[in-house]
C-alpha cells in the first residue's frame, strides 16, 4: 500500500442475510482502530446510486474490498464484476460469498420451482392471476424495473476471480479482527489463502472424547439426549467436525449441538460432502448393515452439502456441461 | 418536461438486500403514487422442502443475520407443533429468556444505532453527526459506554443460551440443548439487572430529549406520519403483550378486538399479494379483504411494529413496563396511537419489559433445572410456529412426511407485514414535502427516511453502526420514463443533484 495514504476499504454484500455485516460491527471497539487505518469507501455501497460512483474510480482505485454474499440475481452480477475491476484485492467473504452457503441449497430447485411456490402455491398467497414478479413490468403511472432472478446462486468466486476467502455463517468475531489486522498491517498470504480460520479439520480442536465406538445406529439430534462429553459421531448422531475446517471456536458444540460445517471444508479438502460421507462411514460398524444405517441418515444432501452445495464437485460439473452447451 | 414524473430511491435494505422506492406524480406536481420495491429473493420457502424439519431453527435463521433468534424460536415451536411435543417448562423458560435478551439487544440496536440518532442528534442535525458516535456526543461518554457494555452484555447472555449471538443453536423440537449452570445463571442475572437498568435510562433520555422537545413532539403527532391500521401483536392469556408465545390478537383502527387467532388458524386470517413489481409479497387481513395503500377500517392492512403490539394489548406483564406503557397512551391521547413515529417510544417500553422478563426468568427457581428436553414420540406431520420478531409478527409454518421431512414451508416474515404500510407511510411522507411547482430537497431525503425507519424494517443495521447516512438517490423521471435529474446523498451525508444530461 502506498505511504502516507490510508488503507481504501469497500465492504459490499450481494444476496446475504445481513450476518455477515453484524459480524463486522461486532468487533466492537476495534471499530474505531479499523476506522483510523483505513477508508471506508462503501460499507456498504449503495446500488444504483453508487454505480456511477464506483464507475467514475479509476480501476483498482479501492486496495481491499470484503464482498459478502452470493450472486442470485443480474444486479448481484453487475456489482460483483465492477467491484472486482475497481479493487485491488478481492475477498470472498463469509459462506454465501465463499461456497453458496444454505441459501446455494437452492441449487437443488429451479427458478421456476421457486417462484411458483412463493408467488402461487404458499397457502397464504391470493393470487388468481398467477401474477409472477418481472423484470420490467407496468404500472398505471409509468414502468418499473427489478433485477433478474437467476437459475443458480453462485459463489462469487465463480462470477469473478478473487484473491482470498474467509469461511464462517458468520465469520466470528474474532476471527473477523483478526482479518481486518492481517490487511491493515499488509501482512497478506499468498494468493489463494482461506483468510480467518486454521488449515486442520475440527476434531482435531473437540475436547469431546473420541474412542473408536463403532456406530450401529444413526439418530437425529432430538430424538436421544446425548452425552456431553462423547464425540457425536461415535454416538450416531451426524456431526460435520471431520470435513470442516477448524477456527470458530466450536461455539455450537459448546451448548450441545453437533457442527453443520459452516466453516467449509478443511486445507486440502475440495468437496465438503464427500469428506463427510467419508468419515461417516468409517465410523459405521463393519457388522452392520451398511444400506440400512446409511438410510437413517435424513437429508443426506441437505446435511452432507448444507453449506457447500454451490461450491461442490457435482454442481462443478453441472455447470461445465452447461457452459459447453 | 412532460406532463407526470417518477421519483425513484434508492436506498439499501437488510432483510432482502436492497429496497428502492418510486415516486410518481401527477401533472399538477402532487404526489399520484408510491412503490416501495424489494428487488431479491432467496426462496426459503422451495429449498427447504426435503430438510429434517428439527435442522430448521439452524436454516431457516439464515433468512436475516440481524434478527436470526426470531427465525430460530418460530422454527422450533413450528417442530414442536409438527412433533406434537410439549417441552417441559424449564425448556420454554430458558428459550423465553434467550429471546428476550435478544430483543434487548435488537431493540437496544434500533433506537441508538439506527432510528434514534435522527431524534436523539436530531433532525437537523448535520448527517455525519446522525449515527452511534453523536449519540455518544450527544448523551456524553458515561451513557454512551452503557449504551457499549448494554449491546456487548445482551450479545453475552444469547451466546451463553445459544453458543453465539449471531444464529445461535441452543433449541430442538421438545427442547433445549444444554442446560443453564448456576454460574451462569448468577452472569445472566447480572445482565438482567443491567438490562433494566438500561431500559430505564433509555426511557429517560427519550424523556428528556424526545418529549420535552415541543418540535419533536409535534412532528410525532403530525398527519403526515399518521395511519390509521388495524394493529397486529402476540398476547398471553391475560392479553398482554408476549414476544415468546401466545395468540396473535389484532384490533381495528379503533383499538376494538377484531380476531385473536391461534398459530393453526393462521391461515383463516391472514392472506398475502402479489405485485409485479415487487420480490416481496404484501400480507392484509383476509376477512376484511385488500382494498388497496389505503388505511381505515374497510381496508384489510395492519401493522406489526412494536406499536402495534402495545395497541394489540391490554398491557404489560412487567411492572416498570406497565407503568410506561400507560404514561405513553396518557401522553399520545389514548389508546390506540396511530402515530408512526411513536413506534420508537413503544420500543423502548418493550426494552424495557424484554429486560424485565429476562430477569424475571433468570431468578426463576426452575431456570437451572436439568429437565430440559422432552423426546418426541409421535408421527410428524404439520405445524405451525408464531413469536414476535422485533420487527412483526414471524409465523413458520411446516408440513412434513412421517419421517419429519419438509413437504411444504411457509414463511409470512416480520417485516414482510409491514410492506405495505411502509409504502403508505413513504407515500404519505412524500406528499408532505412535495409540493407543486417547489423543487425537491434533501428534506424529502430525511422525511421519507424517517417514515420507513420507524419500522425498523430490516434496513441498514450494520450500515448504521459506522459514521454516516444511508446513502439515497432520487431519481426523477417524466411521463415517458426518462430520466430528468439525480438528486443522491451518499454515506457521508454529501447531498448532489445532477441534471440527466450530465450523466
Amino acid at each position: 500500500m502506498a505511504k502516507n495514504s490510508k488503507l481504501k476499504v469497500a465492504i459490499y454484500w450481494a444476496a446475504s442475510c445481513g450476518g455477515c455485516d453484524v459480524a463486522v460491527v461486532e468487533i466492537g471497539h476495534n471499530l474505531l482502530k479499523l476506522k483510523e487505518a483505513a477508508d471506508i469507501l462503501f460499507w456498504p455501497a449503495a446500488m444504483d446510486f453508487k454505480y456511477s460512483d464506483v464507475e467514475a474510480m479509476p480501476d483498482k482505485h479501492i486496495d481491499v474490498c470484503l464482498f459478502n454474499g452470493s450472486v442470485r440475481t443480474s444486479e448481484n452480477e453487475h456489482i460483483a464484476k465492477l467491484l472486482r475491476l475497481k479493487s485491488k484485492i478481492m475477498v470472498a467473504f463469509g459462506s454465501c460469498a465463499y461456497e453458496g452457503c444454505i441459501p446455494g441449497l437452492a441449487n437443488l430447485y429451479n427458478r421456476g420451482d421457486i417462484l411458483t411456490r412463493v408467488y402461487e402455491e404458499t397457502p397464504s398467497t391470493e393470487n388468481p392471476n398467477g401474477v409472477i414478479p418481472t423484470p420490467h413490468s407496468k404500472v398505471p403511472e409509468g414502468s418499473l424495473e427489478l433485477p433478474e432472478f437467476y437459475d443458480w446462486v453462485k459463489p462469487v468466486g465463480m462470477v469473478v476471480p478473487v484473491e482470498y476467502s474467509v469461511p464462517g455463517c458468520p465469520p466470528v468475531a474474532s476471527q473477523v479482527w483478526a482479518v481486518l489486522q492481517t490487511i491493515i498491517d499488509g501482512k497478506l498470504p499468498p494468493v489463494g489463502a482461506v483468510l480467518g480460520a486454521g488449515t486442520k479439520n475440527l476434531c482435531e480442536e473437540c475436547e469431546r472424547i473420541r474412542d473408536g465406538t463403532k456406530v450401529k445406529k444413526f439418530v437425529r439430534p432430538h430424538e436421544v439426549i446425548a452425552d456431553p462429553n462423547k464425540c457425536f459421531l461415535e454416538q450416531g448422531i451426524i456431526c460435520s467436525g471431520p470435513a470442516t475446517r477448524a477456527g470458530c471456536g466450536r461455539p455450537c458444540i459448546h451448548v450441545g449441538m453437533p457442527c453443520r460445517g459452516c466453516y467449509g471444508p478443511p486445507e486440502g479438502v475440495k468437496d465438503q460432502g464427500a469428506k463427510l460421507l467419508s468419515a461417516i462411514m468409517a465410523v459405521i460398524d463393519p457388522e452392520a448393515d451398511v444400506e440400512q444405517l446409511v438410510q437413517q441418515i435424513a437429508d443426506p444432501v441437505g446435511t452432507l452439502y448444507r453449506f457447500s452445495l454451490a461450491d461442490s464437485q457435482l454442481q462443478q460439473t453441472k455447470w461445465a456441461e452447461e457452459k459447453k452447451k | 418536461m412532460t406532463e407526470t414524473t417518477k421519483i425513484r430511491i434508492d436506498p439499501i435494505t437488510r432483510l432482502e438486500g436492497h429496497g428502492s422506492i418510486n415516486i410518481f406524480l401527477d401533472k399538477a406536481g402532487k404526489v399520484a403514487r408510491t412503490y416501495f420495491q424489494i428487488p431479491e429473493l432467496r426462496g426459503f420457502e422451495k429449498f427447504c422442502e426435503g430438510r429434517p424439519v428439527e435442522e430448521m431453527p439452524r436454516i431457516t435463521q439464515r433468512i436475516c443475520g440481524v434478527c436470526p433468534t426470531a427465525h430460530h424460536m418460530a422454527a422450533v415451536k413450528a417442530a414442536d407443533a409438527v412433533y406434537h411435543v410439549d417441552p417441559p417448562p424449564a425448556a420454554k423458560k430458558i428459550r423465553e429468556m434467550m429471546y428476550t435478551f435478544f430483543f434487548v439487544a435488537d431493540h437496544a440496536t434500533h433506537f441508538y444505532i439506527l432510528g434514534g440518532p435522527d431524534f436523539v442528534v436530531g433532525p437537523d442535525a448535520p448527517p455525519a453527526e446522525r449515527n452511534i458516535f453523536g449519540v455518544i456526543a450527544k448523551v456524553g461518554l458515561d451513557i454512551g459506554s452503557k449504551v457499549i457494555q448494554a449491546l456487548q452484555d445482551t450479545h453475552e447472555a444469547v451466546a451463553i443460551i445459544g453458543g453465539r449471538y449471531i444464529n445461535p443453536v441452543g433449541t430442538l423440537p421438545g427442547g433445549v440443548s444444554k442446560p443453564i449452570s448456576e454460574q451462569e445463571r448468577v452472569r445472566l442475572e447480572q445482565i438482567g439487572q443491567g438490562c433494566v437498568e438500561f431500559g430505564q435510562l433509555s426511557l429517560k433520555l427519550f424523556e428528556d430529549i424526545v418529549l420535552k422537545n415541543k418540535q419533536y413532539v409535534a412532528m410525532i403527532k403530525s398527519e403526515d406520519f399518521t395511519h390509521r391500521t388495524y394493529s397486529m401483536g402476540l398476547v398471553d392469556e391475560h392479553n398482554r403483550s408476549n414476544f415468546y408465545d401466545g395468540k396473535v390478537r389484532v384490533v381495528d383502527p379503533d383499538g376494538k378486538e377484531f380476531i385473536k387467532y391461534g398459530p393453526n388458524e393462521y391461515l383463516e386470517h391472514i392472506a398475502e399479494r402479489v405485485e409485479p413489481w415487487t420480490y416481496l409479497k404484501f400480507p392484509y387481513l383476509k376477512n376484511v379483504g385488500w382494498k388497496g395503500f389505503v388505511d381505515g377500517k374497510d381496508s384489510g392492512i395492519y401493522r406489526a411494529t412494536p406499536l402495534s403490539r402495545c395497541n394489540a394489548a391490554d398491557g404489560l406483564a412487567t411492572p416498570l413496563a406497565q407503568q410506561h406503557y400507560e404514561r405513553f397512551y396518557d401522553a399520545m391521547g389514548g389508546k390506540p396511537v396511530h402515530a408512526t413515529l411513536a413506534t420508537h417510544w413503544a420500543r423502548l417500553i418493550e426494552l424495557l419489559y424484554a429486560g424485565e422478563r429476562a430477569l424475571e426468568l433468570a431468578r426463576d427457581p426452575e431456570i437451572t433445572s436439568t429437565n430440559i428436553r422432552t423426546i418426541p414420540t409421535a408421527t410428524p406431520d404439520e405445524g405451525v410456529g408464531i413469536v414476535e420478531a422485533p420487527r412483526g409478527t414471524l409465523t413458520h409454518h411446516y408440513i412434513t412426511d412421517e419421517r419429519g421431512l419438509l413437504r411444504k414451508v411457509n414463511l409470512v416474515v416480520g417485516t414482510t407485514n409491514n410492506h405495505a404500510p411502509i409504502c403508505m407511510s413513504v407515500q404519505k411522507a412524500a406528499e408532505g414535502v412535495i409540493k407543486p411547482g417547489k423543487p425537491v430537497t434533501q428534506g424529502l431525503l430525511n422525511q421519507v427516511e424517517m417514515a420507513f425507519r420507524a419500522y425498523d424494517p430490516c434496513f441498514g443495521c450494520a450500515t448504521h453502526a459506522m459514521p454516516g447516512q444511508m446513502p439515497l438517490t432520487i431519481n426523477l423521471h417524466d411521463a415517458d420514463g426518462n430520466l430528468i435529474t439525480v438528486l443522491s446523498r451518499d454515506e457521508n451525508g454529501r447531498v448532489s443533484t445532477r441534471r440527466a444530461e450530465e450523466l
